[in-house]
């Protein structure tokens, strides 16, 4: 009886816990890891997978979708869905953003997404603009490696 | 040292306070994560999804779980975050999956000349029931299949025409 007992209270605290973890995580703050470096210098300046730099993803601003140029965000991706990437918005709706070959108006709603390391990154120069909606957060600061700790401007 | 009496009067009143703020805590996230995860009851209205959804609104029970599992089909009413406006969300029906083929009348009140498009991969076609009076795909083209956040279970209200949607 003691073990049932044990295992129930075992439960009801890790199910507690899990709900205040994934309430937490959608409305305020979580920490993603940033993967491939499409992001360099910024995030992942050496291309090891040991050293992946961890972020702090901040939800307030999907309060009320209010981006600046220069913001870094966390999003879903317009083609694979279930991936999400992490790029920086240069493109605000209604700005024209000059692409290879002719100019593009981001559309309402909208935005331009390019990574900082242009060589390889998979950014709106391929899909274009992505949907505000399809936003999951934006990245505030680095918090692991420590040495690395810092605020993205 | 009258102070000292005072705290340790207060100490079991602040522990039951923390208590009862932990409970009501504790059922708020629970609250947040039946809301997105789980069901929710949205009130939609406007003429985009006549005669499936009455133009004065109607309080529909939508369900979390099929879009994260990639199991929304044909015929589908989901909700859907605005590609135009990230803060509304708009109930349409999905008409097109990826790779479907697709041809559509530019406007329905004039003429048929129609167009044809193919719905791009990790895309969805959606469209209101009533042609007339709806801005969905026809305007603002095929949407990513993030921006799906919940399938039409069933309406509640008005009682008179509880049940499921067709």
């Amino acid at each position: 009886m003691g073990i049932q007992n044990l295992l129930w209270q075992v439960t009801k605290k890790a199910f507690t816990g899990g709900i205040i973890g994934v309430t937490i995580s959608d409305r305020c703050c979580s920490v993603v890891p940033v993967r491939g470096d499409s992001m360099s210098p910024t995030f992942n300046p050496q291309r090891n997978s040991y050293l992946d730099d961890y972020v702090l993803v901040e939800k307030f601003c999907l309060q009320d979708y209010k981006f600046a140029r220069g913001d870094v965000v966390v999003f879903s991706s317009p083609t694979h869905f279930g991936d999400r990437y992490i790029k920086r918005i240069v493109g605000l709706p209604g700005e024209w953003i000059s692409s290879s070959r002719d100019v593009i108006r981001v559309p309402e709603g909208h935005c331009w997404v390019e990574g900082d390391n242009k060589a390889s990154s998979l950014d709106s120069r391929t899909f274009g603009p992505i949907p505000l909606g399809l936003i999951r957060g934006r990245v505030t600061s680095v918090v692991w490696p420590p040495q690395r700790v810092s605020k993205i401007s | 040292m009258r102070w000292l009496r005072y705290l340790n009067q207060w100490r079991g009143t602040a522990k039951e306070a923390f208590e009862q703020v932990s409970i009501v805590a504790k059922f708020l996230c629970l609250i947040h994560v039946t809301d997105r995860y789980i069901i929710s009851s949205t009130h939609v209205q406007g003429p985009s999804m006549l005669p499936t959804l009455n133009l004065t609104g109607d309080v529909i029970l939508a369900e979390h779980l099929s879009h994260r599992f990639g199991k929304i089909g044909l015929g589908d009413i989901v909700l859907v975050r605005s590609p135009t406006d990230p803060t509304r969300m708009v109930t349409k029906r999905v008409l097109g999956l990826e790779g479907h083929r697709l041809s559509f009348s530019a406007d329905p009140l004039v003429g048929d000349s129609s167009i044809s498009v193919v719905v791009p991969k990790g895309h969805v076609w959606i469209q209101g029931d009533n042609l007339y009076a709806s801005t969905d795909s026809r305007n603002f083209g095929p949407v990513p299949y993030s921006l799906i956040e919940g399938k039409a279970l069933l309406r509640v209200w008005p009682p008179r025409f509880f049940g499921s949607l067709r």
